[in-house]
């Protein structure tokens, strides 16, 4: 049996952790790669580094912190944030990585995501969407961090990303974010009604439930979080203890 | 001496620095002499299945790990294992290495997600040194899309994802195959290279 996947998101830049709370107010807080290495003793099934500024400041990945986690941390590592060329592909993974995520530059650039598959493999290319309700019963793609309006439709956005090849979808509801109300149900049965790769719910967890809701409610097959575990609110083992309780297969 | 196959299409990375952290010696290579010395062999790979035997045919490799595997420990893993059997159905009907006897093929529709991504549980069917000293719930991390269709004489560990999926297979000997990432797995993963690198 396929166990549920928890992922916490490391948020760096310049080479520390922050997290943004609704991506704004962002306050510095730890090594990543003591965080990565902390979070792999708690059980975490992958782990993402995201560099936060990368996208809308033209800051490179930080190749080196993922250098320095590869060698001591074995779990599946997804680096994004920034990553808009092949080449930044191929020197992502050769620093360890073993899954890039692109978000702004897919939408910009959707071939992007077809030449990556086609060169490193579908299983290393992640899209990450991040999404809002449009006030017409449905949902728009946004980038830059949730700050740009592309006026492209959720729903056709993630089937054109499956048949470029993505191999996984990252959905952030911005509705959801920040706000520790649970994750967005709607927004991933929609997504995950759409398409048949791996869908990961992003935003909106701030207790126990909304792990077990998310899996129970959704054909979600990992979740990610990122201030929850940062501040310790919550460690991914009583995350997983609860998930189990639950009856939900876990690690 | 652990020679780990540097063909251009594997994941040679992530098993580099798995073997690293285990304090085992390896090095990655394609010469043919060093592969001839080395105490164990480990054939990593990514990618679609006729391309990375066209990387080994283009590499001058094939018929030396052929016989190579039958001489000493030779692991698999991933593409790499699926290289081990006869034939693989990705894209195009392609010869294997034909060391384990079946075939590749697509993960049969369940309505389940494709690729078969994530964490999932080792059945352990027979007795196979890689898997000494693991816990009783061992998860280990699988991404792929495609799987081995084989007799049950050679699965020593499989997984149910709709159907049973091989997930180490075994040919009682030499040769060793992981359709999971073991330098992706934790500590599981960690003690199985473990046990590999003992019986070089």
């Amino acid at each position: 049996m396929l166990a549920k996947r928890i992922i916490p998101c490391l948020d760096v830049r310049n080479g520390k952790v922050v997290k943004g709370v609704n991506f704004e107010g962002i306050q510095d807080v730890g090594d990543p790669v003591a965080c990565a290495a902390e979070y792999n003793r708690q059980g975490a099934d992958e782990l993402v580094f995201y560099d936060i500024t990368a996208s809308h400041e033209g800051r490179g990945v930080i190749l080196d912190v993922v250098r320095r986690t590869a060698q001591q941390v074995f779990v599946p590592l997804t680096v994004g944030g920034g990553i808009s060329t092949i080449e930044d592909f191929r020197e992502t993974l050769r620093a360890g990585a073993d899954k890039v995520s692109i978000n702004s530059s897919a939408v910009k650039n959707p071939k992007l995501i077809a030449e990556a598959a086609d060169i490193f493999g579908s299983q290393c290319v992640v899209v990450g969407v991040d999404a809002k309700r449009n006030g017409l019963g449905g949902y728009t793609v946004y980038v830059n961090g949730g700050r740009i309006d592309m006026h492209l439709d959720l729903i056709q956005w993630v089937k054109q990303v499956e048949q470029l090849g993505a191999g996984e979808i990252c959905l952030n509801s911005i509705d959801a974010d920040g706000t520790k109300a649970g994750f967005d149900i709607e927004m991933l049965n929609a997504v995950c009604d759409a398409v048949k790769i791996p869908v990961i719910a992003s935003g909106g967890c701030g207790c126990l439930s909304d792990f077990s809701d998310v899996f129970a409610q959704t054909g979600a097959t990992a979740a990610l979080a990122a201030s929850l575990f940062h501040f310790k609110e919550l460690t991914v083992q009583q995350v997983k203890t609860h998930l189990k309780q639950q009856g939900i297969a876990v690690r | 001496m652990i020679a780990v196959i540097d063909y251009g299409a594997g994941n040679i990375f992530s098993v580099e620095n798995a073997l690293r952290y285990l304090g085992q010696e390896h090095v990655l290579t394609d010469d043919p002499d060093t592969i001839r010395r080395a105490d164990a062999i480990i054939l990593p790979g990514v990618g679609a299945f006729p391309s990375a035997m066209q990387m080994l045919h283009a590499h001058g490799l094939t018929e030396l790990l052929q016989q190579q595997a039958k001489e000493k420990p030779f692991l698999g893993i991933c593409l790499g294992m699926q290289m081990l059997f006869e034939k693989s159905f990705e894209f195009e009907p392609c010869a294997g290495l034909g060391l384990l006897p079946g075939t590749v093929e697509r993960i049969p529709d369940h309505g389940l997600v494709i690729p078969h991504m994530g964490w999932n549980k080792l059945d352990c069917k027979l007795d196979c040194p890689m898997l000494q000293g693991l816990p009783e719930e061992a998860y280990v991390y699988f991404v792929h899309s495609y799987q081995a269709m084989c007799p049950d004489s050679v699965i020593a560990a499989s997984c149910a994802y709709g159907s049973t999926i091989p997930a180490l297979v075994y040919d009682g000997a030499y040769v060793f195959g992981a359709q999971f990432h073991p330098e992706k797995s934790g500590e599981v993963g960690l003690q199985m290279l473990k046990n590999f690198a003992a019986l070089a």
